[in-house]
């Protein structure tokens, strides 16, 4: 229980320093008066707009006001949609987390198996082909192969479509799109695009796991204990091979959401990636923050939830201390 | 029990490192493949044909030809020409030349930064170290395109810019990987050995425990080159990363990228090819140095 | 003697493992027999090949890099003809075997009823219900108490000797007719190991079980085993009863073996240290007059965090106002088991650690209260050896320039004198003086550990402190390593703090011996004293510990001694100074007990 404390005041305190950050930094980026008005507009037009703005506070000012506003759960409006950056942000989140998480789990499900073959008989040829295409996994930019994948699969192929979401439906108010055959064709290919460099990392740590574990000590006594091949992979080496692995997992789904970006870039998938990039290019400065902080919201809890869930998972860790 | 004797008095860990990576087809072929680029693009102003940057070279009506055409003047676009009526073999290898200069520069302004501050982290402990660690900690659980994003919104563009992007996402992880590493040499004997013989705190920190960390360092260093490189092709390719008249790989893709559907695959293709090419030799490189660096505990 | 059938019957068993890509034979054609109730003992240095042999009988060798060949008929059946399922039904089920590390033999994230368990229900087709009341009752008989709540406990919760307990038991599980055991006591304290020993004989006897026993500990052999076969280089050299073994050694190996193995008791009678392989005592090194090193009331504290905040609560006094005097050319044995705090009173003596309280004195100036300049200069006079000669030397660097280093830091010589002064230090310690061009890991254990002497005797110091620098090494190196010490000693007058758990190696160098339990000195005389009339109930217990390399010894039965939780105090707790009782001249023992403060 004081852990749980502990770690939410860690989390609390980190939230707080990267919104400072995150406003500042955007707060530098320019003038986006001059983005809003044109050229030739009266200064007292001008004066007008910063007043609406609250640009003419200092920093500050308006970063108190950003706080005690966004408490309150407004985070300001788009000054490209008149649209509370909020909602903006809110309305592409679905889309987003659906394809992080489905690329998640194709990560998972594809590649510890693989790793923990691969880690079995290093040597063997299996192993080899595991890894082989695990290194290309891992150095193929993922824009790359998304224009690959397009090309084959969509263009030559005519298989998948190349771009979009499919249609949605909603589960407790939220739309997915993985319920409908014609939503999993347009998940398809953006979801693998993601997963890939994903499913490389995946295998490479579980391999490496794997074969650390096989040269323990414990292994060996089980194994003269005459317990079978398969009860000592999946009993004995398992558990120890997976518990480090939920750290780094955790990250890597944090990753997984902020690469999207790129995926959704190239498939024309309606999620915060798209969002942020035209922000960024219209200089749309609610929307910035909200995106940001919306998302340093989402890795922090992920990253203490992944703490909580270590400490659950390893007897070491949950024991240890005690005599 | 290793006899007295050794067969070659004249050993150095570093001839045995590079004994091992002849040993290995898939190392050897990633080290002569990043030669062959590497020459390449330093004598790119040499090689190449045409240089694709000046303006005054091009005509527009040489542009979208297919590989091996010729142009009116009789040059001929062995890799087809883009869509301004660049030579792509040209634009390949100075592209490359950037991709490399960037990902080279950057990495090793973050290793040198990323290494003295674990070295330091590590030599200070305390409070220092743990202030030092809690910023790798934040800056590493945001995943290194967001920080590029932001930065470079806040930067502009241009590729002094992207170099700094670089360094200020990639210096972390040098900073965890050589401070955990010199942590664990500090509770080995040898360095309590140092402290006991009055060697200067300093000296035990350089002299004795940074060479030893070196091999794991290394391996870190080309798995981040390779990421420092696919960084900035993907910043590129979204736009945010080089200017036009600078292009990487990755904005030559990025601008193939409309001709793609069209059918003009080579203005995106080749420039992949490459740059895959770059990508897989150095991380082949990186796997044989990890597999090496691993099982090196002498036979005892 | 009727002709019994052996349970083991190996011949001539050659193995070969694949090395970096090339094939080495390890064990070269070996044949024995164990029969049933029987104990063979496998003894060899290190490299001898004992361990791959036993693993290969087991069949757990890397199927792809080894090579085996000869046959291992095992009740009546060769085991080399089996398949990997037969093999598996025959592990742990009918020959059970046991490894030297009992700190990772257990799963750490599985828990001990779990580990016991699996085995019942594999060989004896058990249901859960009757496997975890196995269990139970297999936890009782190798003597854990309250067995039922600890089955679902995890191994961290235990001691190292009593993980070896579980792992017997899990051994033991199916009766099996043989058991392998596989250095099974090294890694334990000596009166550990002397629990741990009884036990496997005990149920050897009930179950009437052939033991095939591994270790280098000639003491060990001498208790356990009615046969011993000597390996070395992976050649099986003698093989007889232990008896004749003893009393009749036909190799040389054997022979040097047996004589470089110090017997507890040997040196009754003589009061100087006597050097390995010969009979004349030591002449007298010890300078009486002011003493070079003076210990007093040492106290060295750690904090102990606990609860998840991780706040300190209390202290642990690892080393507790602890007190000595040491002459110029003495040697003080200090004798201890592991975590009674000797290692870390060595590096608070050496100011590796602060001390929390205490003096201490070197060549008559205060080394804890030194200033940083003043101790740069203090430390050349003060060096330390560590136990591992692997880890005290930088893997990078030729041992020639980690020689020269601290010489040269020193100012002691200039760059052009330091070779010179290198191949004098290497010849000053038994090594060539080409070997200055060599990186640690072209030497052998006992020559690194040379070389770590050198380098302490490098910067011309009056102490040294040896932090079990013995251990670690072969019988035969050991002993050539404690006669090169004990010639510095003679020829430079340097004091020597010898710090060991092993009593017959410190019964032969010391002139005095110091006996550590918890932190504190609870008995410190001269060696003869201590060995031979020890006072302090601990000491009696160390001693009837010890294994004996003599067949005819029978070991007494273990002097009982409690063993209180480690002592943990509020923060800042000052304690009184501790009271000792002269018994004699020169022989004082600590009063009130241990621990009951």
């Amino acid at each position: 229980m004081r852990f749980l404390l502990n770690r939410l005041g860690q989390t609390l305190l980190t939230l707080f320093v990267m919104s400072l950050l995150v406003f500042i930094g955007v707060w530098l980026v320019g003038d986006p008066v001059d983005m809003l008005l044109s050229s030739n507009a009266t200064p007292a037009e001008r004066a007008g707009v910063i007043r609406a703005f609250g640009l003419d506070q200092s920093v500050w000012r308006q970063y108190l006001h950003f706080i005690s506003q966004a408490l309150q759960g407004d985070l300001g409006v788009s000054w490209v949609y008149n649209v509370p950056a909020l909602k903006l942000i809110m309305q592409s989140m679905p889309a987003t987390l659906e394809l992080a998480f489905v690329a998640f789990l194709i990560a998972l499900l594809l590649g510890i198996p693989l790793g923990v073959l691969a880690g079995i008989k290093p040597e063997g040829w299996v192993a080899k082909s595991i890894m082989g295409f695990s290194l290309l996994g891992f150095s193929l930019p993922s824009f790359w192969v998304g224009m690959m994948l397009i090309m084959l699969f969509s263009v030559k192929l005519g298989w998948l479509p190349a771009s979009g979401r499919g249609p949605t439906q909603d589960i407790l108010g939220i739309p997915v799109s993985f319920l409908s055959w014609d939503g999993i064709r347009h998940l398809i290919l953006p979801a693998l695009n993601l997963a890939l460099f994903k499913i490389a990392i995946v295998i490479r740590l579980t391999r490496v796991g794997t074969m650390e574990c096989l040269q323990q000590d414990y292994v060996r006594f089980a194994r003269a204990k005459g317990l079978t091949s398969g009860r000592i992979l999946f009993v004995h080496v398992l558990k120890n091979t997976l518990i480090p692995l939920i750290t780094v997992l955790g990250l890597e789904l944090g990753s997984i959401i902020a690469f999207a970006v790129v995926t959704e870039t190239i498939y024309a998938w309606p999620g915060m990636g798209k969002l942020i990039i035209a922000a960024i290019g219209m200089l749309d400065r609610p929307v910035i923050l909200a995106y940001l902080l919306m998302t340093v919201l989402m890795f922090t809890l992920i990253n203490m939830l992944v703490d909580v869930l270590y400490v659950l998972v390893d007897p070491r860790v949950r024991h240890g201390g005690r005599k | 029990m290793t006899p007295v004797s050794s067969p070659s008095s004249s050993y150095s860990p570093w001839r045995s490192a590079i004994r091992h990576i002849l040993r290995r087809p898939g190392a050897l072929a990633g080290i002569v493949i990043l030669l062959v680029m590497t020459m390449l693009a330093l004598l790119a102003p040499v090689i190449a044909p045409q240089n694709p940057y000046d303006l005054s070279q091009l005509d527009i009506l040489d542009g979208r030809l297919l590989p091996g055409s010729q142009s009116a003047t009789g040059f001929t676009f062995w890799l087809g020409s883009d869509d301004q009526g660049r030579d792509m073999f040209s634009a390949i290898l100075y592209g490359t030349r950037t991709s490399l200069w960037i990902g080279f520069i950057s990495s090793f302004l973050a290793l040198v930064i990323g290494t003295s501050l674990g070295i330091f982290s590590a030599w200070q402990g305390g409070r220092i170290d743990a202030v030092i660690m809690r910023i790798v900690d934040i800056q590493l659980s945001f995943p290194p395109i967001l920080i590029a994003l932001i930065l470079l919104t806040l930067f502009g563009q241009g590729a002094e810019k992207i170099v700094l992007a670089l360094v200020i996402t990639q210096w972390a992880y040098y900073t965890r990987a050589v401070r955990g590493n010199a942590l664990v040499e500090m509770e080995r004997n040898y360095v309590a050995a140092a402290k006991t013989l009055a060697l200067s705190q300093p000296r035990i920190m350089f002299h004795h425990v940074l060479p030893n960390c070196l091999p794991s360092l290394t391996v870190v260093a080309t798995l981040r080159i390779a990421y420092a490189i696919m960084l900035e092709a993907t910043l590129s390719f979204l736009g945010i990363g080089l200017p036009v008249t600078q292009p990487s790989l990755g904005l030559l893709i990025a601008n193939g990228f409309d001709y793609l559907l069209s059918g003009d695959y080579w203005i995106s293709l080749y420039p992949g090819m490459v740059l895959l090419l770059l990508i897989i030799a150095i991380n082949l490189l990186g796997d044989a140095l990890r597999d090496i660096t691993n099982p090196q505990r002498e036979a005892r | 003697m009727s002709i019994i059938e052996p349970v083991l019957d190996v011949r001539h068993l050659s193995i070969e493992l694949k090395t970096d890509g090339a094939w080495k034979t390890i064990v070269q054609p070996l044949s024995f027999a164990i029969r049933p109730g029987e104990t063979l003992a496998l003894v060899g240095e290190s490299g001898s090949g004992k361990s791959v042999t036993a693993y290969g009988i087991m069949q757990l060798l890397p199927a792809l890099h080894s090579r085996i060949r000869g046959s291992i008929a095992f009740q009546g059946r060769d085991l080399l003809t089996l398949g990997t399922k037969q093999m598996q039904d025959i592990r742990g089920n009918r020959i059970g075997m046991i490894f030297q590390e009992p700190m990772s033999s257990l799963n750490p994230v599985l828990t001990i009823g779990t580990q016991i368990t699996e085995v019942l229900k594999r060989h004896r087709g058990m249901d859960n219900r009757a496997a975890r009341q196995e269990a139970i009752r297999l936890l009782e008989r190798v003597r854990i108490s309250s067995a039922a709540s600890r089955l679902d406990a995890y191994p961290l919760h235990f001691s190292g000797g009593m993980r070896q307990r579980v792992v017997i038991a899990i051994a033991l599980a199916c009766q099996p007719d043989l058991l392998i055991a596989d250095e099974p006591t090294t890694a334990l304290d000596v009166t550990v190991q002397a629990e741990i020993l009884t036990l496997i004989q005990t149920l050897q006897r009930e179950e009437n079980m052939a033991a095939l026993f591994i270790t280098h500990d000639m003491g060990v052999v001498a208790e356990v085993a009615d046969k011993v076969l000597v390996m070395n280089q992976g050649q099986g050299l003698e093989m007889s009863d232990t008896r004749s073994l003893f009393q009749h050694p036909r190799h040389p190996y054997t022979r040097k073996l047996i004589e470089a193995v110090p017997r507890l008791g040997d040196m009754r009678g003589i009061s100087a240290p006597m050097a390995f392989n010969t009979t004349q005592p030591q002449p007298d090194t010890v300078q009486p007059g002011k003493p070079v090193l003076q210990v007093n009331d040492l106290c060295q504290r750690f904090p102990v965090r606990s609860g998840w905040m991780r706040r300190i609560t209390k202290e642990v006094h690892a080393v507790d106002r602890v007190s000595f005097d040491l002459q110029p050319g003495e040697t003080l044995g200090l004798v201890g088991e592991s975590g009674c705090g000797k290692s870390t009173l060595a590096k608070t003596i050496m100011r590796l650690l602060e001390a929390s309280d205490g003096k201490v004195v070197l060549e008559q100036q205060d080394l804890l209260g030194a200033n940083p300049l003043q101790l740069a200069a203090m430390r050349r006079r003060i060096q330390l050896i560590f136990q591992d000669p692997w880890e005290s030397l930088n893997p990078r660097m030729r041992i020639g320039d980690a020689l020269a280093e601290p010489m040269l830091a020193h100012g002691l010589v200039t760059a052009d004198q330091a070779d010179q002064a290198v191949a004098d230090l290497l010849q000053s310690v038994g090594l060539a003086a080409e070997m200055a061009s060599r990186f640690p890991h072209q030497f052998s254990g006992g020559q690194r550990q040379r070389v770590c002497i050198a380098r302490a005797l490098a910067l011309k110091p009056s102490v040294i402190i040896a932090d079990e620098s013995v251990s670690a090494l072969d019988v035969s190196v050991r002993a050539e390593i404690i006669n090169l010490l004990m010639d510095i000693q003679r020829s430079q007058g340097i004091g020597l703090l010898f710090i060991s758990h092993d009593m017959a190696v410190v019964e032969r160098i010391s002139h005095r011996v110091a006996v550590m339990y918890q932190g504190k000195i609870v008995e410190i005389g001269s060696r003869q004293a201590v060995l031979e009339t020890p006072a302090h109930p601990y000491t009696q217990h160390l001693l009837s510990a010890v294994p004996i390399p003599d067949p005819d010894y029978q070991r007494p039965a273990l002097k009982p001694f409690p063993k209180p939780q480690l002592t943990e105090w509020p923060i800042n707790q000052r304690l009184p100074p501790l009271r000792y009782l002269e018994v004699a001249k020169g022989h004082k023992v600590l009063v009130d007990g241990a621990g009951e403060e």
